[in-house]
């Protein structure tokens, strides 16, 4: 389509007929503010998660105690996990960039349910404010590891009951936000944007919505039957009164599992989304990343059992679940080859959304790797609950997800605030996380294979040197992540104004406004063309 | 709400009953899964336990089951028929299936109260001496007995809150003959709490 | 299904008072056959057979009551995913019990 002069008039920020102040952000339901709500009460929890984190690296630096006791420890990797999953990496990508950026790029004026979007932030305000409560509440934090495996989550005597409750709040929300997007997508597409001229984000978001839809409901029962048994005793999981504490674990997984594609989906989304635009090229296998989604989310929900390897399974289930688990990499892996070929002979622009992407990739990789490992059995037996899983799941769930959220910060930053931010302190900030984090969470595959458990508040003499590296790392990557986000904000008040396509890319939300104005479009566009046309920039002799 | 923000709902300028049906399918699925979950452990238990959920079945009046199953497909069928009357035009008949749809609603909920008491009465509740003196296959079927039908009943009195909205709604003229969406959302809603005691019944009542 | 190809207000599929009735009877009977069978030894069968007919009265209820007959394809294919979805769960899971 063709570049149209944007129109001025008040961006969504001053929107004039919007009730003034706070109470016209609170009570907004403009997919924006929501956007933008959701992301300034996500980087609180995130940074008192990334904290505790630091203060748990910081006990690790020598064996015994360094800096806090055994019980707080507990409590601490507790907290840094539920803050981490459920108050920012699940609703993280489709939260935030999800609700700004989805009507816009499919040229809507809003999704189907503002209300509901606002109930959502609503929800996830709620579940975050009783997480933190049940930190000053009486009998202390919960310590049973965000899991809250049985027995001991039924028995402990500290505040698991409010804990429960958030997280069951928060799948709530997480579910009224899923099924928002699937309504969206499915009704309010513009004139000519049939399902394959939609942004690859849109489709990540439309497998993730189904995600949260299908799976969320049995972690809501499931936490459910824990609050159960500590008001009423019921015995459903206690094995004095003939219950399973493995279907405890079944149940929790069953939707523990697939929320780590909650998770990562819009993630792969997003890199499918910034490749094109720095090659200058149209992405490769538009389809196959399309649908590799759709089969990522549907496989992803038949693994879960790989949690369990070490827990006394029939060995059919366990071979059939490690089969599944295989399975499940090869759309990832597809994604990961469409987006080697996206970039192979492209127009490369290294600027920082780009960079935070091919570091997004590589971690990426080495946790997909790592998972692979993991889900073979033989290999499981020896490093199940050790610091390798650690190690795994923040390559995937940080080092993948959390980078191409910093990615999509630095993409999207100057299309939400109108700003664009400094690129040297920038590239600075990116350097410092990535080798931070490489830091930080390599050793702990050395540490997981030579047998350090995980959660573990002490350690033998031999695993020092491996933890010392990872808590140096820690404070790299600190910095690093201090360094981006005061570049950001010192960007959202002195930021030179940016235009409405900085970038050059060919998605809708880069034909409105730096910020939008409230309505997003002054008139609904005709899309004729797909979402990554970068024919103009193809050298004469090349042939698609 | 603002003018500025009524715009924003530009999509639905034109009414979008089909999204609207689609956002409550979803929601319905999120129910059923919630449900399938309590199921899945079910099935789990009376894999392992045969017999002690046969004993224990005996406990439950399969009579008193039958009728409350009656009840709510009735109860599904007035909620039905309120719909054809509202899209027929005639408000009050549909007032009247919405009204007997509640009063069964109320003897549902009246007859399971009945039924907890009575074995409340004889001792078989949750930490109970009775009850932990019986093998561990008969606890578990009375702690799934209990979980399930209670969460059950909370979705009807759920439906029940739901469809008296939905009866405001038409004396209000917020529901109409051209604009009948909502009250077909709240049946749905309705419905599925039928759906899922059908399941319940047949596997708590009629083991034998 | 694009909003751009549907009439905004299309007239809704209208089902009589003697459709649904019909169906309501169907499930009395259903009913009574279930607790019919319940009586007789089927032994590992009865939760066979209780299943099925409690299947065909969901599938009454969602077809005719919940009129999933009368809309678009699409809304069939959901449920049929979401189901598909639950079956899954149930396989998988007894992959692990029913071979301990």
């Amino acid at each position: 389509m063709a570049t149209t002069a944007v129109e001025t008039g008040p961006d969504f920020y001053h929107e004039p007929s919007a009730r003034k102040g706070l109470r016209g952000w609170i009570f907004s339901t403009d997919h924006k503010r929501i956007g933008i709500l959701y992301g300034v009460t996500m980087m609180v929890f995130f940074t008192v998660a990334v904290i505790i984190g630091l203060l748990i690296r910081l006990e690790l630096l020598y064996p015994g105690k360094t800096i806090i006791d055994p019980q707080t420890y507990n409590t601490f990797f507790t907290l840094h996990g539920i803050m981490m999953i459920f108050l920012f990496i699940i609703p993280g990508l489709p939260a935030v960039f999800g609700n700004f950026l989805l009507p816009i790029m499919i040229g809507a004026k809003d999704v189907f349910f503002p209300r509901l979007n606002l109930l959502s932030w609503w929800l996830f305000l709620a579940g975050g404010v009783l997480a933190l409560v049940s930190l000053a509440l009486p009998g202390g934090p919960a310590d049973t590891g965000w899991t809250f495996y049985v027995p001991y989550s039924v028995r402990t005597t500290t505040n698991v009951l409010p804990a429960l409750m958030a997280a069951f709040i928060l799948g709530f929300s997480s579910i009224l936000t899923g099924l928002n997007f699937i309504t969206t997508i499915h009704r309010m597409r513009a004139p000519g944007m049939d399902w394959f001229k939609m942004p690859l984000f849109t489709w990540s978001l439309y497998a993730t919505g189904w995600i949260q839809i299908l799976a969320t409901p049995i972690i809501g029962i499931t936490l459910l039957l824990v609050a159960i048994e500590r008001w009423f005793g019921v015995g459903i999981f206690d094995p004095a009164l003939g219950g399973d504490p493995v279907l405890y674990q079944h149940l929790f997984w069953i939707y523990s599992h697939p929320a780590v594609y909650i998770m990562v989906l819009p993630g792969l989304g997003v890199v499918s989304e910034i490749l094109p635009v720095f090659a200058r090229r149209t992405i490769f296998g538009y389809k196959f990343i399309a649908y590799s989604s759709l089969a990522i989310a549907f496989i992803g929900s038949l693994v879960w059992a790989h949690h369990m390897f070490t827990v006394g399974m029939s060995d059919t289930g366990m071979f059939i679940f490690s089969f599944l688990t295989f399975l499940v990499s090869i759309p990832s892996a597809i994604k990961v080859f469409n987006w080697i070929a996206t970039l192979y002979k492209g127009s490369i622009d290294p600027d920082v959304p780009l960079l935070y992407v091919l570091s997004m990739i590589i971690q990426f990789c080495i946790g997909g790797f790592t998972g692979l490992l993991l889900g073979t059995l033989a290999v499981n037996i020896h490093v199940q609950d050790t610091y390798f899983v650690v190690g795994h799941f923040h390559y995937v769930m940080f080092g993948g997800t959390g980078f191409a959220l910093f990615a999509a910060l630095h993409y999207w930053f100057p299309k939400m605030f109108g700003r664009m931010y400094a690129k040297r302190p920038a590239i600075v900030a990116w350097l410092l996380a990535t080798i931070g984090f490489n830091l930080l969470y390599f050793p702990m595959f050395f540490l997981g294979y030579l047998g350090m458990p995980r959660r573990y508040y002490d350690y033998l003499p031999e695993y020092t040197i491996y933890h010392q590296i990872s808590t140096v790392g820690s404070w790299v990557l600190a910095l690093g992540l201090l360094v981006m986000v005061v570049n950001l904000i010192v960007a959202l008040r002195k930021g030179a104004k940016a235009s409405a396509n900085p970038w050059g890319s060919k998605t809708l939300e880069w034909t409105v406004a730096s910020p939008p104005p409230m309505e997003n479009f002054h008139e609904i566009p005709v899309v004729t063309k797909g979402p990554y046309d970068y024919s103009e920039y193809e050298r004469p002799h090349e042939t698609k | 709400m603002k003018p500025s923000e009524s715009a924003v709902h530009a999509g639905h300028h034109h009414r979008d009953d089909v999204g609207s049906k689609i956002g409550m399918w979803l929601f319905l699925f999120t129910e059923l899964i919630l449900f399938g979950g309590m199921f899945l452990a079910y099935a789990v238990y009376r894999l392992q336990y045969p017999n002690e959920f046969k004993l224990a079945a005996i406990e439950l009046d399969a009579l008193v089951g039958t009728v409350n199953t009656i009840i709510l497909l009735t109860s599904s069928l007035t909620v039905a028929l309120s719909i054809t009357a509202i899209q027929e035009g005639k408000k009050h008949l549909a007032q009247i299936m919405l009204g007997m749809t509640q009063v069964l609603a109320l003897a549902f909920l009246v007859n399971k109260y009945f039924e907890w008491s009575h074995k409340f009465e004889v001792g078989l509740f949750p930490q109970s001496d009775v009850l932990l003196s019986k093998p561990p296959g008969e606890i578990i079927y009375f702690g799934l007995y209990y979980v399930m039908t209670g969460l059950h009943a909370v979705h009807v009195i759920i439906g029940m809150a739901i469809l008296a909205v939905m009866m405001g709604f038409i004396a209000s003229g917020r529901i109409a003959k051209d604009n009948a969406v909502r009250l077909e959302l709240g049946g749905l809603y309705w419905h599925l709490v039928d759906i899922i005691w059908i399941f319940l019944f047949p596997l708590f009542y009629l083991i034998h | 299904m694009d909003h751009n190809d549907q009439h905004p207000h299309d007239a809704p599929h209208v089902v009589s008072y003697g459709q649904y009735v019909l169906i309501w009877l169907g499930l009395l009977a259903l009913t009574g056959i279930t607790v019919a069978l319940a009586g007789i030894d089927l032994g590992r069968w009865v939760i066979v057979t209780a299943l099925v007919i409690a299947a065909i009265k969901s599938t009454l209820v969602l077809n005719i009551f919940m009129h999933l007959k009368f809309e678009h394809r699409m809304f069939r294919w959901f449920v049929v995913i979401t189901l598909a979805t639950l079956a899954i769960f149930f396989i998988l899971l007894f992959f692990d019990y029913a071979f301990h």
